[in-house]
């Protein structure tokens, strides 16, 4: 029997902000935790993000977003996620994200949100719990 | 975190072994005080002006831009209002990046993080009223440097100022960009050659200016420990300075305005060691592997600021205390400039209100605490005494080692570096989250159901995005096509060429012509950088 194929996180880091130091930790996490992650590097656009998504038919679309450009550039992306057939895939997103968006974001359909200062455990039980095998 | 034998290793982020206890025999056995010296003489690791602060004390620098630059004037009034004794400018993404606002990648970023530069016109607007010969501006731009360098200049002259004798400082370090902070436009080495560029035009033309300042800052934030943020910095600025020396210009020609920015969070007296082992190691390595023969060549002048990277999200208004130590960490290891990272900028664009609390800070080591009565207050101790000398050798071998494994521009441009500072921070992000490093409020002392405090979150403002564009389409109405047109095809000829692009630049700037506009022309000679995703 062959290994059953590792599920594939595509973390993309959004927008013109280059602090990508959170990306690149969450990422390593992840790779620990058993996953496939294709980080995308910097300068992501959303129809970028949804064509890597696309490419490597992830299982999560992960974003990382610390510039504050969060909202504008979320409510592009799920209209091109949609369009790719990835609304069924899980979409999460972390980093400098003010309380006040949280709401906003889930219902654009990143449910899984993690500002700032979430504890690296969490954010890999939150992909464990919610991808189905 | 009791220890009744006090027997438990204590190492710090550097990887030295503290004792519970230092004595004289440490500090010579450890290199003795060779390099101590006394400050304002070589090798400067007391200070590199006699006097320091008692002469003049620190200025008070805070990094600050948002929006437009008519709302960025007024809260650089403000500032200076409150005591504040120089500019550090923000610019936006687009800007950084070398977009125009009105590029489809800007949308939604124009204003967003500093202030938005399209034109000469926006700096114009952003320095009015502002005397340039009494505050000194720096300007955090890199990928888009030599643009903004020369719409700097350009206003000053337009506004009367003596460019040969305008003070100010451009961050124009292009390479660290390349390990953090990421506002990268061209592939390696051209951007090395367009720091080159802006360095010999400054020697040449505005030499009392800092055309660069090397940024250990940035790399110590993304995950770099305090021994390799001096060391990587000083391979940084050795690249700079071999670009430039490459160019027929002696190192006494341009080194005295070469300038460093570090970062102050962490332990006290690792990083006081830290700064005055790299005064040493900086000064030696001026004299010794270039033969400077200024004393000016040797100085390591720092902006010894911010702590980002220390603060937490969690119980913000204990980021004011850290703030204020980290204050003290870089009076005491004397800094010619300081700026704080402010108690809310985890999360948003700092209020007026905590800009002003981190300005007070400042003024109360200098006004009540004594920080600037004396040099050098640490010198002697045998602790640090030691650790400076541990600092030393650990920052050498650092740089040894870098040149042993290609340098650190290969190391760069093959994401070496970022891999391996990646995977630190990931190391102390999970050193963290288990408790075994210690972090006030994160995992000791937290504070139920109080950990996010109320904060006043700076709006982003999409009338101030449109009002942008519009006045960028006003001023390429109003501005000589023709003009324009001729400069761009001169800076791109420089750019092929080979030739220094910063004439063709300022003629450009003074032309009105965009900082997208001129980053275009660049990239059709340079190509733009493809970043190797490592980590």
């Amino acid at each position: 029997m062959s290994e059953p194929r590792k599920k594939v996180i595509v973390l993309g880091k959004l927008g013109l902000d280059g602090h990508d130091h959170g990306a690149k930790v969450v990422a390593r996490a992840l790779i620990d935790a058993g996953y496939e992650v294709i980080y995308t590097g910097l300068r992501q656009t959303p129809a970028s993000i949804a064509a890597i998504a696309r490419e490597h038919n992830a299982d999560v679309i992960a974003l990382s977003s610390m510039a504050g450009s969060h909202l504008p550039f979320c409510r592009k992306l799920k209209d091109m996620l949609v369009q790719s057939g990835l609304a069924d895939r899980v979409w999460m997103i972390g980093g400098n994200l003010p309380a006040q968006d949280h709401e906003e974001l889930r219902k654009l359909g990143f449910k899984g949100v993690f500002p700032s200062s979430s504890r690296l455990d969490d954010i890999v039980a939150y992909v464990k719990a919610n991808l189905h095998d | 975190m009791t220890d009744p034998k006090g027997t438990r290793p204590v190492i710090n982020e550097s990887g030295i072994e503290i004792q519970p206890l230092y004595g004289p025999a440490d500090v010579e056995r450890t290199g003795g005080t060779s390099m101590v010296g006394a400050p304002g003489e070589y090798p400067f690791t007391r200070g590199i002006h006699s006097l320091m602060y008692r002469k003049q004390p620190f200025t008070m620098r805070q990094y600050t831009g948002f929006a437009t630059a008519a709302a960025t004037n007024q809260r650089f009034h403000y500032l200076i209002a409150n005591g504040q004794t120089g500019l550090n400018v923000a610019f936006d993404l687009p800007t950084q990046c070398g977009l125009d606002s009105d590029e489809p990648q800007a949308e939604g970023e124009i204003g967003r993080v500093g202030m938005a530069v399209d034109t000469l016109q926006d700096f114009e607007i952003a320095f009015e009223g502002i005397d340039l010969d009494k505050i000194t501006v720096s300007l955090t731009i890199n990928g888009a440097a030599p643009q903004l360098i020369a719409m700097y200049l350009a206003m000053a002259e337009k506004r009367g100022f003596d460019v040969k004798g305008l003070r100010g400082t451009a961050q124009n370090d292009i390479l660290k960009e390349f390990i953090g902070r990421g506002t990268w436009i061209y592939p390696v080495e051209p951007s090395i050659r367009l720091v080159g560029d802006t360095i010999e035009y400054c020697a040449k033309h505005a030499p009392k200016y800092s055309p660069v300042s090397v940024c250990g800052y940035h790399i110590r934030e993304s995950g770099a420990d305090p021994a390799q943020e001096m060391a990587y910095a000083f391979a940084i600025a050795k690249a700079y300075a071999d670009e430039v020396v490459r160019r027929g210009l002696s190192i006494d020609e341009f080194a005295g305005r070469l300038s460093f920015n570090f970062n102050i969070f962490g332990n006290i007296f690792e990083q006081v060691a830290k700064f005055r082992a790299g005064r040493g190691l900086w000064a030696s390595i001026m004299h010794d592997e270039y033969a400077a023969t200024k004393p000016g060549s040797m100085w390591m002048r720092m902006i010894a600021a911010g702590g980002g990277g220390g603060l937490t999200i969690e119980q913000p208004e204990v980021n004011i205390v850290r703030g204020a130590y980290y204050a003290l960490i870089s009076a005491l290891s004397g800094a010619q400039t300081m700026a704080l990272c402010c108690y809310d900028e985890a999360y948003t664009i700092p209020s007026e209100y905590a800009q002003r609390i981190s300005l007070r800070t400042m003024q109360l080591l200098i006004e009540e605490m004594g920080l600037a009565d004396t040099v050098d207050p640490l010198g002697g101790s045998w602790y640090v005494e030691t650790l400076t000398n541990q600092m030393r050798d650990k920052m050498r071998k650092i740089m040894v080692d870098l040149d042993a494994n290609g340098g650190i521009v290969r190391q760069v441009a093959t994401g070496e570096i970022q891999a391996q500072v990646s995977r630190q921070a990931y190391r102390m992000l999970r050193d963290i989250q288990s408790g075994r490093f210690r972090k006030v409020g994160i995992n000791c002392y937290k504070t139920e159901g109080a950990e996010q405090a109320e904060v006043e979150m700076h709006p982003y403002n999409e009338h101030d995005a449109q009002a942008q564009i519009a006045s960028l389409n006003d001023v390429r109405k109003s501005r000589d096509a023709a003009v324009v047109k001729k400069s761009l095809t001169a800076l791109r000829d420089a750019a092929a060429s080979g030739k220094n692009v910063m004439p063709a630049m300022m003629d450009a700037v003074k032309a009105y012509a965009t900082v997208g506009e001129m980053t275009r022309e660049m990239v059709q000679v340079f190509g733009r950088y493809q970043e190797p995703v490592r980590f």
